[in-house]
């Protein structure tokens, strides 16, 4: 289980839980950021914010916010699946 | 059961009226182009205010079509109608409480799953639906595609594809609105479930509090949103529950904190089973054209490079037509002035034309002279935001704007100032934290606007020469400098405590749509008429009857003479004579005043006043000028969004002290170096 700031672009991760305040966790999880959900990065350059792609729309999320959004990562490969 | 009975029959018993009118309130996400379809249903016959006591837009509009009318309201966009901020609590409030006869969803067909997120709250809520599949194009153009009967089949109500921008699905919308409401479709849907594992203990939370629940919420709705955690459902449940109750459901809360999770899953999960035979995805196709125009536009480097462009472009366009009509129009004014004075010699009294010709047209005329500039930047900067691209540079400028404690969110409407900062200002609302709002509200008046700008293009050729551009992009870049000063230090010192959040979705790139460019405009530049005509044009009065009495119309004899004076200790320490202190003093009003003002003070201020002060004395000048107390407009503005003096305040009190200070030390150091 790794946070969504160590995946590199093009990586999926699967969320798993969300850290953080009541109010973080409910606006993450109305975008669709909930148990089981692909995540796929699509900007990550180690510093500044990430881009990532879940629930089919784009999302920019600050470095501090990724970094409390936990994921599983899939391997290589499963890129195409990963519909829930 | 029974809420709905009482909906049919309120509904049949005002079918019975002549002229029915439906009560349709318009919800959807952002950038689902909600506010295309409501500029396409109402035209210009549409309201603009602020929800009550809320800094929040709020718009209604009507149409009618045959013997019906339509009033809309246009709800603030969400993603969810959980009470996270300001614009779900006023979206649901309105849905609980207004009792919309219809609620039209928006969602994205190019985002169906994401998009529907709303529509499963919104099913829960005691207003029949109708959903609208907007952006039918933009989910072709991306290789996706919708069946709307597919999904009309599973949801259990109305669906209506719709390219709003291509003005098509009006009429269908119209229609499938007019059906729900009189009952010819049989509205029936199929409303998500909660996941089993929650199941029990929502039915147990609904049987402890469905007697308390206060008449105008749904129990079972109340219920969910306990378990969600929504603090002002909380609040209405503490006080409505007897205490004992109250601790029972309260335990309960406790036990299920991470209930959301569960939730918002369970929906997603019903949004899969509701789209799985309506949506066909590409499998893995040629890339869309977002995910081409990104891999430039969102790159740390091209895409910073390419944000440079596009602010190049913008400032190009605004300022190489604009400039020629602004002086045009400025041309046009004097010579109205002139003629007016002459024509009205003799008619009038003396100071009722003087009055006329220099307080009028001369102070509020002279503001609206900057129209076409304002014009041409908030439609270069609308078209830009209705692309979809305005996203992209808020993600590029953000890690800049975090030294400040700011994020991307933060960047277009510190644009905006550039053009004037009272949008500025007003657009701030898209930031969500207060902490960051204020703060950006604070930094705006710093951006040097088209007035201030065209002061300097005056001022500066007349002391530095050929020198004058170079002079005016160090004092563009100094007022840049302390902005991002007093960013850092407000960030590290004064307003310590928790970041804002920066979550921000990127939308899909479309064709913007020249009627929603057309209607922004026209609202910017509304709310700049209503001030140049009310505040502006009041204080231009006042400036011009302290510059005119007592002794009729001798200025340097003049009460405004008489404050100047007094400033002369202050004017010293910046080698400034006392009419340059009257001519920043005016300033207050508007900007451009400085330059009337010098008019007035000496004629020909542009032959005399390289002699009257030293360089060190005029660069001094031109910094103050530039950091200055903002125009009236801009602290009124300030005051309304922050409801707070202290804040406008301070706001007035940091720029007369930055600017005042900057300018003594630039003179005294100026002298130094040179008599040095």
């Amino acid at each position: 289980m790794v946070p969504l700031t160590a995946l590199q672009p093009g990586q999926i991760g699967l969320v798993h839980q969300l850290r953080g305040g009541h109010r973080f966790v409910s606006r993450l999880a109305a975008l669709g950021f909930t148990p089981g959900a692909p995540v796929t990065v699509t900007r990550n350059h180690g510093v500044g914010p990430l881009i990532v792609a879940v629930r089919g729309a784009q999302v920019a999320l600050g470095r501090g916010e990724a970094s409390h959004v936990l994921v599983f990562r899939e391997e290589a490969g499963d890129a195409t699946i990963g519909q829930d | 059961m029974q809420r709905l009975a009482r909906t049919e029959m309120e509904a049949t018993a005002s079918q019975a009226v002549e002229c029915a009118t439906i009560k349709v309130a318009l919800t959807g996400q952002p950038n689902v182009g909600k506010s295309t379809i409501f500029n396409g249903l109402t035209g210009m016959n549409q309201h603009v205010g602020n929800w009550p006591g809320k800094t929040v837009e709020q718009k209604t509009g009507g149409c009618t079509r045959g013997a019906m009318q339509f009033d809309f309201v246009d709800l603030p966009g969400t993603y969810s109608l959980t009470a996270n901020s300001v614009e779900e609590r006023i979206a649901r409030d309105y849905i609980l409480h207004e009792r919309p006869n219809v609620v039209v969803a928006v969602v994205d067909a190019a985002i169906p799953e994401r998009s529907l997120y709303l529509l499963a709250e919104l099913l829960l809520l005691p207003a029949p639906v109708v959903l609208v599949l907007n952006m039918m194009d933009v989910a072709a153009q991306e290789g996706i595609q919708v069946e709307p009967q597919v999904l009309e089949a599973a949801l259990g109500i109305p669906v209506v594809p719709m390219c709003a921008t291509k003005g098509q699905g009006f009429e269908a919308l119209l229609d499938a609105v007019v059906a729900v409401w009189d009952g010819a479709y049989p509205y029936n849907p199929h409303r998500p479930v909660i996941l089993p594992a929650h199941q029990t203990v929502l039915e147990q939370l609904i049987a402890w509090i469905a007697v308390y629940v206060p008449s105008t919420y749904p129990a079972d709705w109340v219920a969910l949103k306990l378990l969600e955690g929504d603090d002002e459902i909380v609040a209405v449940m503490q006080a409505a529950l007897p205490a004992e109750v109250w601790a029972h459901v309260h335990d309960t809360l406790l036990q299920h904190e991470d209930a959301i999770l569960d939730i918002a899953g369970a929906r997603y999960a019903w949004i899969g089973r509701m789209i799985r035979a309506a949506v066909v995805r590409p499998k893995v196709g040629p890339m869309g054209l977002t995910a081409r125009l990104d891999r430039v536009l969102t790159h740390p480097l091209w895409g910073t490079l390419a944000l440079l462009g596009v602010l190049g472009v913008v400032f190009w366009l605004t300022y190489a037509i604009g400039s020629p009509l602004q002086s045009g129009l400025d041309e046009l004014l004097r010579q109205g002035a002139e003629v007016l004075s002459d024509g009205l010699q003799g008619v009038l009294p003396l100071w009722l034309v003087a009055l006329l010709a220099d307080g009028l047209l001369g102070g509020a005329g002279m503001v609206l002279t900057f129209l076409p500039i304002l014009v041409i930047f908030f439609a270069v900067l609308g078209f830009l935001e209705d692309t979809g691209y305005m996203a992209r540079a808020a993600y590029i400028t953000d890690r800049f704007m975090h030294a400040m404690g700011l994020h991307g969110k933060s960047f277009l409407p510190l644009l905006l100032g550039f053009g004037c900062n009272v949008p500025a200002i007003l657009g701030a609302r898209i930031i969500e934290t207060k902490r960051a709002r204020w703060l950006t509200i604070l930094l705006a008046p710093l951006i040097p606007c088209t007035a201030r700008m065209a002061v300097v293009a005056v001022l500066a050729p007349i002391f530095f020469g050929e020198a004058a551009v170079w002079v005016a992009w160090g004092l563009i870049a100094a007022n840049l400098g302390v902005l991002a000063v007093l960013g850092i230090v407000f960030h590290r010192l004064v307003l310590k405590g928790e970041q804002s959040m920066f979550i921000m979705e990127l939308p899909l790139y479309h064709l913007p749509n020249a009627r929603t460019i057309g209607i922004h405009v026209w609202q910017n530049v509304l709310a700049f008429l209503q001030k140049a005509g009310t505040v502006i044009l009041a204080v231009s009065v006042v400036v011009w009857a302290l510059s005119y009495f007592p002794v009729d119309g001798d200025v340097t004899q003049s009460y405004l003479a008489w404050i100047g004076r007094g400033l002369t200790p202050l004017g010293r320490v910046m080698g400034l004579p006392w009419m340059l202190m009257v001519a920043l003093l005016t300033s207050f009003v508007a900007k451009e005043n400085t330059i009337a003002t010098l008019g007035v003070l000496y004629g020909n201020f542009e032959a005399l006043l390289p002699a009257l002060i030293t360089p060190p004395a005029a660069l001094g000048f031109l910094i103050v000028q530039m950091l200055f107390i903002p125009c009236v407009a801009t602290v009124a503005a300030v005051k309304q969004e922050t409801r707070s003096w202290a804040w406008t305040l301070l706001s007035l009190g940091l720029m007369l002290v930055i600017s005042l200070g900057a300018g003594i030390l630039v003179y005294q150091a100026g002298t130094l170096l040179m008599g040095g």
